[in-house]
């Protein structure tokens, strides 16, 4: 009769490789390398947050030159911009309110269309249509912002002059519907993906309730994907605050606030244009390449809170999905 | 099989080890560049293992790369600013100018325009923002668009200091960052006026400044009001017989007449 007995010894067994018991070299070398791999992994990844991070510190510091000889309340509130003049004065408020200006508007054109683009993407189109639609979409996003910025300058600048009757092509009206067609790919991605994501019960339970194809849409689905709906928006922004090359061409660049506040077909100029467009010139060092930084620490930090704020939305978003 | 593409990567590696005997870096203004470009290439034809380098980023960025080292010869449509100078001494770089060219700094607007003369106050009104439609200076009912060439620009230094004279310009003057965008805003906006280079007339309509218009006479001659000399700034006088020598002193030939001409420019010789 087989005794069952107990295999004492230290040798493997014929199918495992590894001993089961460690010398303590081995044991040894098995920690260090184990941490040491997870040292070199968390190093790659802190690399990429450390290349941020030193980004927003080194615009700061080059600022900090120019923002501690300069009034602070002068730069943000006066409308002047002249670093080129005899005694230079930097007033970036028409700049500032330029940035924001044409955001707006782009959201304005973008926004509608996005949303309602998204719903007819995933709640009305079938699923093959679907499949060919999505990716097209996502194409557009791209498309390399200087060919946008030719498009502008060499095409619609000009239809804009014939057909409506401006005096000039650039102007703010021109710059935000080209940055409303650069948002537009990514508010209906993150609008769609946060509708689809609702489940079908949302649905489903309002159609039992004898509502209609378009009340569900409007009344149900779009006010449960709000959250989505939301960061989207504020993403999109994002997009169109930070776009350089678009407005440097299209915008035409004149220091100025929109004298009706209405008036879109009025130049104005953005904080990315003008930080791009004289940076190459301004000495190193002087004050008006501190102003400049002065600026990009503003595009920042303005970045950086729509950035907060669309991940919130985006948070809550996936919380509501994970109750649903 | 990955012997294969070792060998390919190898073969790539090699080629682009093949260094050109020389190489000449040109940086600088936007005016200039295309002079540049039509000496480099016909440089380029006579002496093909030449590798000639023009870029054209505005005169400061070419004054900041010659004070840098970046550049052997910068391109510039004015003269080196005080700063630049000062900074180029301080980094051991001793800028010497050699005027190859005149140019004229002239004031376009849009072939439709019936407006065919202005004088320098009127310009200079309409660049600060006081005159801002065509009918006040002669012209139809239309408003003025202005277009001025970006802070970063010789052509923009040698309006102001001309024309300008220290009045600021107004706020609704829109600006691009190169003479052909200049040109172009001005040739399909109706009511524009910009300023452009000498080269750069084609499709557009140049006003006479004070009664003077730019031709190649008034512009050497100094009698048209914004003309400039245009610079190609050194690093020290370069070396007899060098390439960069060469290079610089290539306008006093009877060919480097030619190509200045060709582009638009007046030429400092008269063979």
């Amino acid at each position: 009769m087989n005794s069952a007995e107990v295999n004492l010894t230290l040798e493997p067994a014929a199918d495992t490789p590894r001993p089961l018991v460690l010398t303590p070299g081995e044991d040894l070398r098995g920690y260090l390398l184990a941490h040491l791999g997870r040292a070199v992994l968390f190093l790659m990844t802190f690399s990429s947050v450390l290349a941020v991070l030193l980004i927003l510190l080194f615009v700061i510091v080059r600022s900090l030159g120019f923002l501690s000889g300069y009034s602070i309340v002068e730069f943000l509130a006066g409308r002047d911009w002249r670093p080129t003049a005899d005694s230079p004065v930097f007033g970036s408020l028409a700049i500032i309110v330029g940035s924001l200006y044409v955001s707006f508007a782009a959201l304005v054109f973008a926004v509608p269309v996005g949303i309602l683009a998204a719903v007819f993407l995933s709640d009305i189109l079938s699923w093959q249509a679907r499949n060919i639609v999505k990716p097209v979409v996502e194409i557009l996003a791209a498309i390399p912002s200087v060919a946008y910025g030719f498009f502008a300058v060499l095409v619609l600048a000009p239809w804009m002059q014939k057909h409506l009757g401006l005096s000039t092509g650039t102007n703010a009206l021109n710059a935000s519907l080209i940055l409303a067609v650069m948002a537009l790919p990514t508010i209906i991605s993150v609008a769609e993906d946060s509708i689809s994501a609702i489940g079908r019960e949302l649905r489903e339970a309002s159609y039992s309730c004898g509502a209609t194809r378009m009340e569900t849409m409007i009344k149900v689905v779009i006010p449960a994907a709000h959250s989505g709906i939301i960061a989207a928006v504020v993403l999109g922004m994002m997009r169109a605050i930070g776009e350089t090359m678009v407005v440097w061409m299209a915008s035409g660049n004149a220091t100025q606030i929109p004298h009706p506040w209405w008036d879109v077909s009025q130049s104005i100029r953005t904080m990315t244009a003008t930080i791009a467009g004289e940076m190459g010139e301004s000495p190193e060092g002087s004050e008006h390449r501190g102003a400049l930084f002065a600026i990009g620490v503003l595009l920042l930090i303005l970045t950086f809170s729509l950035n907060i704020v669309s991940e919130y939305f985006l948070s809550r978003a996936k919380k509501a999905t994970g109750k649903a | 099989m990955r012997n294969a593409v070792v060998g390919i990567v190898m073969a790539v590696l090699a080629m682009g080890a093949v260094a050109h005997a020389q190489t000449l870096q040109i940086d600088g203004s936007t005016t200039v560049g295309p002079v540049a470009d039509a000496f480099a290439e016909y440089f380029k034809s006579v002496q093909p293992d030449l590798a000639i380098t023009v870029k054209k980023t505005g005169s400061g960025d070419g004054a900041a790369a010659l004070v840098d080292g970046r550049c052997d010869i910068a391109t510039m449509s004015r003269f080196m600013k005080a700063e630049e100078f000062q900074k180029a001494v301080a980094n051991n770089v001793l800028p010497v100018a050699h005027v190859v060219a005149m140019d004229g700094v002239c004031v376009a607007v849009h072939p439709s325009n019936p407006v065919k003369a202005l004088t320098g106050d009127q310009v200079r009104d309409i660049y600060a923002g006081k005159i801002t439609n065509w009918s006040q200076v002669g012209g139809s009912n239309t408003p003025i668009v202005v277009i001025s060439r970006d802070t970063s620009s010789g052509t923009y230094e040698t309006f102001e200091s001309l024309i300008m004279k220290k009045t600021p310009m107004g706020a609704s003057v829109e600006y691009v960052n190169a003479n052909p965008q200049a040109q172009s805003r001005v040739r399909t906006t109706a009511g524009a006026i910009g300023y452009v280079g000498l080269g750069f007339q084609e499709g557009v309509k140049i006003l006479s400044i004070d009664g003077i218009l730019p031709t190649r006479q008034t512009v050497a001659s100094g009698t048209y009001p914004v003309a400039r000399p245009l610079f190609l700034f050194t690093n020290g006088y370069p070396k007899l017989g060098s390439v960069v020598h060469r290079f610089v002193s290539f306008y006093l030939t009877e060919k480097g007449q030619e190509l200045v001409e060709a582009k638009g420019f007046v030429p400092l010789t008269n063979y």
